[in-house]
């Protein structure tokens, strides 16, 4: 069990980077502390993997530093780094039972064999395989060969931590959502810190306390799920998080303050202070779809045309294509019983819900947001 | 209402033909020739099952036969396990794949009897690279007159000529494992043993049942080599079935003996294949 610590850490594959685009993974400093339980959240070739291999030990990055518990691990192998990683696709040992396949880290530290059975019976009852233990691994469907092979990463009860390299892509979706409430106990329950893949933002938010969001090689934002909701540090975590994902529309300064293709926008006057300060930016205004409201056209200053509706069983997203001179489309996400508005409406965005961009990062109200 | 055509087995009629004159109607012959006793053309009588009555008891067929599965058991003793190690320690990547590929295929271009005399002038030990070598160690080596010697250099040029196709079949079967195997079995810290053991061994399974059966049922129909090497001798030492079975036809033109002894030979390679395959497919119907 163990705190990780990332230090100043980048990975590039091939050669010497001529600029930050090379790397795999860019510069970054992090913590995953002990005993927590995270998920790394990005879309695929962002550098998730590469972040994981790099934690446990099967590829050494090509800067910076790795440390358990204050100490470099960077010259350690997986084994000494006593890790435990679940991969995404099964890896049994075909010629071994089930119960073998369990007990197989076991077995490869010398412990005694009433430990390992008590072990592979516990968590085979955990993951609830314990009819096949007596099976062979090779005859197993797809989800039960998964289920070993997150069995053998649970089985060491000393790891340092357990990494999950997006375990349940194989998996059908009932199951799947049995098997993360698993892996939820399972943490509670031993108590090790575990990191989990994915890129699918459902997934992350029901296993993980918090959340980092990756996006091309880097962490955009390390947070609850409720804080990646609220407050997306980044336009990406704005637009990945979210169903749908957030409006972003382009402003710009003039002659009023903050414009909007020519509309004023209300903007705090500490943020508005910042976008002038950082001219020459690109500016963008993000808005959740949740609370973009749909009003009479004389109650708002936008305006535009309902495009489509989709009704999507428990809530309902509507297209409002804005009559402005850009002519964006905003969603908003209404409730089921909400009445949606035929034709012309008016869009009126809460002030409290608006955040601001320069070149992607988002502005923050005095400091305590940057 | 659904019309039933016919004429689909039309489409069908190349390979029958194709394996009709390739295999069946060869093999009827072959059977038509050990039921009867020919002299000439116009004088043939019906002997029913005696050729194979005969043949069965028959020394020098027991002789050969037991050289022969003698002969196969060191083939495939020597020629799997040297062709696993070789496959696991050829190169990965980079420029060592090209260039091991390319030199393991060299053996596997040369002609039969191109391989018999080569190994004919490396055995001598006058100016042979392995007789002279050997000789001047101190070793009596000969291989025209004394039979372990002969034994040793017709089993050499086999490994020589065909542990290549074994290290190819497995490296192509190595290199299909991915890599992901290899990372959980250094996370399940496995040792090195292990991992060969329940990785490379059991994905190696399917190449090595293919292996196995290619150089049994080479092995066993062995011909041209130890005939150009050796000739069979010195005495016997080295006459293996096929060799037996051609002196028998063609040397003393005892053709439905030697259809009878052909079908037997034939029957054997068919019943060990069978046996080999068998055994190694049944585990996977196993729960």
């Amino acid at each position: 069990m163990a705190e990780i610590r990332l230090e100043q850490l980048a990975h590039r594959y091939h050669g010497a980077p001529s600029g930050p685009a090379d790397y795999a993974l860019r510069p970054m400093d992090h913590v995953w502390e002990q005993g927590g339980a995270y998920a790394l959240l990005g879309p695929s070739g962002c550098g998730k993997s590469t972040l994981l291999n790099i934690i446990s030990g099967l590829l050494v990055p090509s800067e910076g530093r790795v440390l358990y518990d204050g100490k470099s691990v960077n010259d350690l192998t997986p084994q000494q780094r006593n890790i435990a990683q679940v991969f995404q696709f099964p890896v049994v040992y075909d010629t071994m039972t089930v119960h073998e396949n369990l007990a197989f880290p076991l077995r490869n530290q010398g412990q005694p064999r009433e430990r390992i059975d008590a072990r592979v019976r516990e968590v085979a009852e955990a993951l609830e395989i314990e009819p096949l233990l007596n099976r062979k691994a090779q005859n197993l469907t797809a989800d039960e060969k998964q289920k070993v092979s997150m069995g053998r990463g649970l089985v060491r009860d000393d790891v340092a931590a357990i990494l999950f390299d997006e375990p349940l892509t194989v998996i059908d979706p009932q199951l799947k959502w049995r098997l993360r409430r698993k892996l939820k106990e399972i943490h509670q329950r031993f108590n090790v810190t575990m990191v989990y893949v994915t890129h699918d933002q459902l997934e992350a938010s029901t296993f993980a306390d918090k959340i980092a969001v990756m996006y091309e090689g880097q962490i955009v934002q390390f947070g609850t799920p409720r804080e990646l909701f609220e407050n997306p540090q980044h336009t990406f975590v704005g637009y990945f998080i979210g169903s749908p994902g957030m409006n972003l529309l382009e402003i710009a300064l003039g002659a009023s303050g903050v414009e909007f293709d020519g509309h004023a926008l209300a903007v705090p006057d500490a943020i508005a202070a910042q976008l002038r300060q950082r001219e020459g930016g690109r500016l963008q205004v993000g808005i959740r779809p949740e609370f973009v409201q749909l009003v009479a056209p004389d109650d708002a200053v936008l305006h535009g045309y309902v495009d489509l509706v989709q009704d999507q069983g428990t809530f309902k997203i509507v297209d409002v294509r804005l009559d402005t001179p850009s002519a964006p489309v905003v969603k908003a996400r209404l409730g089921e019983e909400a009445g949606v508005p035929e034709g012309r409406t008016g869009v009126h965005f809460p002030e409290a819900w608006q955040r601001f961009y320069i070149d992607d990062h988002l502005v923050g109200v005095g400091d305590e947001n940057l | 209402m659904k019309t039933y055509n016919n004429k689909a087995w039309w489409l069908v009629l190349p390979v029958f033909v194709l394996v009709a004159f390739s295999a069946i109607i060869p093999m009827m012959t072959v059977v038509n020739y050990s039921v009867q006793d020919i002299f000439d053309p116009s004088t043939r009588y019906f002997v029913g099952t005696e050729w194979y009555r005969e043949i069965l008891v028959d020394p020098r067929l027991h002789d050969s036969l037991v050289r022969q599965f003698i002969y196969s058991f060191c083939v495939l003793a020597i020629e799997v396990p040297l062709g696993i190690v070789v496959a696991l320690s050829m190169p990965r990547r980079g420029l060592g794949v090209p260039f091991s590929l390319i030199l393991l295929s060299l053996p596997l271009l040369v002609p039969w009897n191109v391989v018999g005399t080569i190994w004919q002038i490396i055995g001598r030990e006058d100016i042979g690279l392995y007789g002279w070598t050997l000789n001047s160690l101190g070793l009596d080596y000969n291989y025209a007159s004394n039979p372990r010697d002969a034994w040793i250099t017709v089993l050499v040029m086999d490994v020589w000529h065909w542990t290549s196709l074994v290290a190819l079949l497995c490296y192509s079967g190595l290199r299909s494992i991915p890599d992901v195997y290899y990372q959980a079995a250094r996370i399940d810290r496995a040792s090195h043993w292990a991992v060969f053991r329940f990785i490379q061994l059991p994905k190696l399974k399917n190449v090595l049942l293919i292996a196995v059966m290619l150089r049994f049922m080479d092995s066993f129909m062995i011909y041209t080599e130890p005939f150009v090497l050796t000739g069979g001798g010195p005495g016997t030492a080295t006459t293996f079935l096929s060799q037996t079975l051609t002196q028998m036809a063609l040397g003393q033109f005892d053709l439905g003996r030697a259809a009878a002894f052909s079908l037997i030979y034939f029957l054997i390679i068919l019943l060990v294949t069978w046996v080999f395959y068998t055994a190694m497919t049944h585990n996977d119907d196993k729960g």
